[in-house]
């Protein structure tokens, strides 16, 4: 067995490739060897770390110093300096991240987040089970294979309160019980990884960091309901993702993780992975599973709902990729301790995407209920410049434009809607008082004219009026009844559109129709735009 | 994989391999390699430290390395930290010192006194 004094880790998630974190890799591996140092330390790709605007990023064990924006030139020196001297190279340190943090942990940044679903994201190379394995990986199918039945562990998941982390907030337990009672001779479990939520990245880089928790919370769903076939659906561009996927699945394979008879229990389970092409829609589950199926990629009419007739017409749970990272540790630590975390109401973590106009930016998870107060200021590190905080919109595009007033709104999949915003699928957008709402308006609705599938023609003819609509009073040409017609045809969408593309089309306009009415007022009474932003 | 143990035996196994990335308290051994340290060999002496923890299978103790504190004259210099108790600062350490200060004071715990140059 090899021993290393010193383990430096590189960030491997997309935003740092992108930043040239291979060529860093790359760097690291040669210096390090250059100086004879090859046999004392160890050069790890792993998975996102979280402060993905300040790549590369790299953290250096058993210290844990957290070196960002490292490119090739600055190698020599960590190496020199750090690796081999035992300093710090203070010029790579905390200038991005809140002045002062040196250390990966620190409680300013690591120290407010909980990580359940990320416990592996940046601490393993996703590339090795055997490092997924020393983190308890696996050990949940295990438990589960050896000593509970399929009931006990529907059981365990009803009472941990987990819910759907895609969006849509369904508790998971009863939606695997939906599929268990289904009498059908195949049954499958399906991966929702077509995460297409514009600002929304968490799944693409869960995926790249911890691949293996994927597997065995698919595995762990495939016993609880009786399916032994599984389906990652993930979007084709995620290249990285897709990769690491295939790699965990042949290691699982090869070590009997996945395949007949596992662990001696009888029980057989098999993934694939399924690319899907790019269309937004594709994210819902019906129309998923008409893509998997091969026709082109629209909702389907509910009922029958997937858990009773989806893939093939045959009983199929789809969960998010977050959702099912949640199931190993559940059924490892039990329900209780599940509900230690988060509110009452909505137990667990969220993995939240930091975008926008913050210092920050990057993957955080945080327990449930946080507000958005403490997301923005403590974790995020305040907004640049200093300047004012106007809005933030919760749940990706179609999610809802949170004022200051309500910075101190705890989010959860349940208190948000009170407000008529949504949690969704965790992107933040923070947005600083130099935007004006009805150009945003006018941006979101544009992408959802152009993402509605057509089935249905409320989202399809709704999309596009309220694009126009709103397009009119940001050229100065609205008219005070244009604001209550927005509205109409909203909530018209939001209880006929088939599915949830064409439902939540209209919920950042509400909100910002709700919590920015003046500044829509002037765009048409005044025919001002207040930021001067828009050509009135 | 047939049996839970199998899965059991690989991670403890991974676990060794990757302890050092989980920030728990465990001893440290610290050597001073600023340019005086390297000078007067710690280069070595940190490479018969490592060799000898691997040796004897010892995972559970922390290797790093520090700047110069002062003392050149007494480098290669070689801090043991024990979760609980002082630290104990040799001096002179050299490649042979190193391995019996391995030995006795980390897997017997006796410290080895007639090296030791300070302690606090």
């Amino acid at each position: 067995m090899e021993f290393y004094r010193s383990h430096v880790l590189v960030c491997g998630g997309t935003p740092c490739v992108l930043e040239g974190c291979k060529g860093v890799r790359d760097a690291l591996i040669a210096e390090v060897k250059r100086r004879g140092l090859d046999r004392e330390v160890k050069v790890v790709e792993t998975g996102c770390l979280g402060p993905c605007d300040l790549g590369p990023v790299i953290v250096v064990y058993p210290e844990g110093t957290l070196y960002q924006k490292v490119h090739v030139p600055d190698v020599p020196e960590i190496v020199e300096e750090h690796l081999l001297k035992g300093r710090v190279v203070t010029r790579l340190v905390g200038e991005g991240l809140q002045a002062g943090v040196v250390k990966y942990e620190e409680p300013t940044y690591l120290g407010v987040q909980e990580r359940i679903v990320l416990r592996n994201c940046g601490v393993i190379d996703p590339e090795s089970i055997e490092e997924y394995i020393a983190r308890d990986g696996y050990r949940a199918l295990a438990k589960c294979l050896t000593e509970m039945k399929p009931e006990e562990v529907i059981d365990a998941v009803k009472k941990s309160g987990l819910v759907g982390r895609g969006g849509a907030a369904f508790p998971t337990g009863l939606k695997w019980n939906f599929t268990a009672r289904a009498d059908a001779d195949q049954k499958y479990i399906l991966c929702n990884a077509d995460e297409g939520e514009p600002g929304t990245f968490k799944d693409r880089l869960i995926l790249e960091g911890d691949p293996h928790s994927i597997l065995e919370g698919m595995a762990v769903a495939g016993y609880a309901v009786g399916a032994d076939k599984g389906f990652i659906y993930v979007r084709g561009e995620y290249g990285l993702s897709i990769e690491r996927l295939g790699k965990a699945i042949e290691q699982a394979k090869a070590l009997g993780l996945l395949g007949p008879d596992i662990f001696g229990s009888g029980f057989s389970f098999d993934v694939e992975i399924r690319k899907g092409a790019g269309a937004y829609v594709c994210g819902e589950e019906t129309a998923l599973i008409e893509s998997i199926e091969g026709n082109r990629g629209e909702p389907r009419i509910k009922p029958p709902y997937p858990g009773t007739e989806g893939l093939f017409g045959k009983p199929t749970v789809v969960n998010n990729v977050e959702t099912i990272v949640n199931v190993p540790p559940i059924l490892l630590n039990g329900p209780d301790w599940f509900r230690r975390f988060g509110t009452e109401r909505c137990p667990g973590t969220k993995v939240f995407t930091l975008t926008g106009d913050i210092n920050n930016k990057g993957l955080i998870e945080v327990p449930m209920g946080i507000t958005l107060r403490r997301v923005i200021y403590e974790i995020g590190g305040g907004i640049p410049g200093g300047r004012g905080f106007k809005m933030a919109q919760t749940g990706g595009t179609s999610g809802g434009c949170l004022p200051k007033e309500l910075l101190d709104v705890p989010m959860d999949y349940f208190t948000l809607p009170e407000h008529g915003s949504a949690l969704g699928s965790g992107a933040l957008l923070i947005m600083d008082d130099t935007h004006c709402i009805v150009d945003i308006a006018e941006c979101f609705m544009r992408f959802f004219e152009h993402e509605s599938c057509g089935k249905c023609t409320p989202c399809r003819e709704g999309t596009a009026r309220m694009r126009g609509i709103v397009g009119k009073i940001a050229r100065g040409e609205g008219k005070p009844e244009d604001l209550d017609l927005l509205d109409e045809l909203g909530s018209a969408m939001q209880v006929s559109s088939l599915c949830g593309l064409g439902q939540a089309a209209p919920v950042p306009i509400k909100t910002m129709l709700r919590y920015f009415r003046d500044e829509f007022e002037s765009h048409i009474n005044d025919r001002l735009c207040p930021t001067g932003t828009c050509g009135t | 994989m047939k049996t839970v143990e199998e899965l059991d035996r690989i991670r403890k196994q991974a676990q060794a391999m990757t302890r050092l990335r989980e920030g728990k308290e465990t001893t440290r051994i610290v050597v001073g390699m600023g340019t005086c340290g390297i000078a007067a060999g710690a280069r070595e002496t940190l490479s018969a430290i490592m060799d000898e923890l691997a040796k004897r299978n010892i995972q559970d103790v922390v290797v790093t390395q520090t700047g110069c504190v002062g003392l050149c004259e007494q480098e290669p210099i070689v801090d043991v930290i024990r979760p609980g108790s002082a630290r104990v600062t040799y001096g002179k350490v050299t490649k042979e010192k190193a391995r019996q200060i391995v030995a006795n004071h980390i897997v017997n715990g006796q410290v080895v006194g007639e090296w030791v140059i300070a302690s606090a």
